[in-house]
């Protein structure tokens, strides 16, 4: 085969799949706007009887602190882990990479129970704390990295002018590390974001904590043959992420692939 | 916090150079400059004590409710392990588990196999456009999945476009293979495995670009001085290269049809019947539909054993064959 034929196919190849990824996504846009008629007054419907403006809030405050408290949390744990030697330090951190294979299905039952006991069934804090907890583990793992790499002599360097270690970290390591941050705090987003089964069973009665994917499949519920309206909702909660991924894909990207090879 | 770092930075500076003269080659650090070891776990402390309390703790009750009979109200009974037998001795749950691995061939191995593909077409000669390629193969990947779950209820409904082209063929000659794909008993399970992997052939692509990059070029030349064409190019030069990727994109898509509860709960509820019955989708229905707690706190366990043992097998394998 000659170059040019290879190159031929080789396009025609990535071409056919690129059409396949997007074809389910353009379907539902098309649905939606119910083309080639170019109606907007679906989403409008959609947005008011799918209550997406509270669901939208809601997933917009829980995801905005969980990915903060868990960055905060994670920046600390994975300096220490990466940076100081301490009785312990390795074991801690077999403890949090244990924690990146934990389905959200083997804790989800518990959480439940002992969270309804505790009175913190559908509340913010309910749905919040877990989701902490599960970004924890991935961004201690993901900051110890990135600790690891910085040179010793920066920390040296910056105790020597008189910096204490809470300073080094937040005035020295946080600005030059804001790729790295930028990253954990991408993935973060999309996963709390995107997640279903807790708040699904979470927040089991109270209708105005419903976060965006679960008003999706309470709106599916009541919805069930009208696709155009049922294709606007799913376009509403998933387009933050899209937008975001398609101006950011870089650093969705390596995050992905570096959380993954790595160590 | 502030006070702890106040007290010590007196003995911060005489400390900061003693760690250098004990320092040993080939190590990326060795202790911190100055800072006693009780520091490092109060700034670890707080993801800990999250991180144990909402992760840990619920992973230890669940396994502690895993041994007994309850239905979420009443008292509940101890169970030994009978609900662990249960799994495999419960047809409707051993089935759910055979749905899980035919679902790994969907999930894991084709996406890994048409990123081969993929990756073959995209590394052999000059792509113009290569990220815009990545980036619309990689894009499934960020879409939450119970919004993939409604379109592809569209795209498999009565007059969606499977259908329709499979209606272009029935009226060409061929027969009508038209259907509704997830509420078909033969084909519900394919139909859901379909759409996992749509999802997964990004992630694997992606993977195995980044590790068809560090290939050396040399290796490449020399096959095709020996004459290699592009099939045998791929079984010497790429594959061997992309082991640990391949590992990897493994390991990680597995875990995700295992995770796989959102589409089946949006998109056909373990039906028609229970053909679509997956463990994941199972934790859920058995605890919080037919009030079996310890059960589906059983069957949460299980996956949580299986994810790490995907992870920790695959591993092992890579590292001792790298070793």
């Amino acid at each position: 085969m000659n170059v040019r034929a290879e190159r031929f196919v080789n396009h025609a190849i990535l071409v056919l799949f690129s059409v396949i990824a997007v074809f389910p996504m353009v379907g539902v846009v098309a649905q939606a706007l119910q083309l080639p008629h170019a109606d907007l007054s679906t989403f409008g419907t959609a947005w008011r009887e799918g209550h997406f403006a509270t669901y939208l809030r809601n997933s917009v405050i829980v995801t905005t602190v969980t990915v903060v408290a868990s960055a905060v949390l994670s920046i600390m744990a994975g300096y220490a882990l990466g940076t100081m030697r301490f009785r312990g330090s390795g074991a801690l951190f077999l403890l949090f990479v244990a924690g990146l294979t934990i389905p959200t299905e083997a804790i989800v039952v518990p959480l439940y129970f002992d969270l309804r006991s505790a009175g913190l069934d559908n509340t913010y804090a309910g749905l919040i704390l877990p989701q902490v907890a599960m970004s924890v583990a991935f961004g201690t793992f993901w900051m110890r990295a990135y600790f690891r790499s910085v040179p010793r002599s920066m920390l040296e360097a910056a105790r020597i002018d008189g910096a204490s270690g809470w300073t080094t970290l937040w005035r020295v390591l946080v600005p030059i590390g804001r790729p790295a941050i930028l990253t954990m705090v991408l993935l973060t987003t999309m996963w709390t974001w995107n997640e279903f089964l807790l708040p699904l069973v979470i927040v089991n009665s109270d209708e105005a904590l419903r976060t965006a994917p679960l008003g999706l499949s309470f709106f599916q519920g009541t919805h069930k043959t009208d696709y155009s309206l049922l294709m606007a909702g799913a376009l509403i909660i998933a387009a933050p992420i899209v937008i975001v991924y398609v101006f950011l894909q870089r650093q969705f990207i390596a995050g992905m692939l570096s959380g993954a090879v790595k160590e | 916090m502030t006070t702890v770092a106040r007290r010590k930075t007196p003995k911060t500076r005489r400390e900061a150079s003693a760690p250098r003269a004990a320092r040993r080659p080939g190590r990326a650090f060795s202790g911190s400059p100055g800072e006693p070891g009780r520091i490092g776990w109060l700034y670890t402390l707080p993801a800990l004590l999250v991180y144990g309390a909402f992760l840990l703790w619920p992973l230890a009750r669940g396994a502690q409710f895993s041994l007994y009979h309850w239905d979420g109200l009443g008292e509940a009974t101890w169970a030994g392990f009978s609900n662990y037998t249960a799994t495999w001795s419960d047809p409707s749950l051993r089935g759910a588990f055979g749905h899980l691995l035919v679902l790994v061939l969907f999930y894991s191995v084709l996406p890994c196999c048409i990123a081969f593909v993929l990756v073959g077409a995209m590394s052999r000669t000059k792509i113009r456009g290569l990220t815009f390629f990545r980036t619309v193969l990689f894009l499934p990947q960020v879409v939450a999945m119970v919004a993939v779950a409604v379109a592809w209820q569209w795209v498999y409904s009565a007059d969606g476009p499977v259908n329709t082209v499979l209606g272009w063929l029935h009226a060409l000659g061929l027969p009508d293979w038209r259907r509704g794909w997830f509420g078909d008993f033969t084909f519900a399970l394919p139909a859901v495995g379909a759409v996992g992997t749509w999802v997964g052939i990004g992630l694997a692509m992606v993977l195995f670009l980044a590790g068809v990059q560090k290939i050396p070029r040399e290796l490449y030349e020399a096959a095709r001085i020996d004459g290699a064409g592009p099939v045998r190019e791929f079984f010497a030069v790429t594959l061997p290269g992309l082991r640990r990727e391949l590992a990897v994109a493994l390991t990680l898509t597995t875990i995700m049809a295992i995770r796989n509860f959102d589409l089946i709960y949006m998109a056909t509820a373990g039906g028609p019947g229970n053909a679509t019955k997956v463990p994941a989708y199972e934790v859920y229905n058995r605890t919080f539909n037919t009030g079996e707690v310890g059960l589906g706190c059983a069957i949460g366990v299980t996956l949580a054993v299986l994810a790490f043992a995907v992870t920790a097998g695959v591993r092992r394998l890579v590292e001792g064959k790298d070793a």
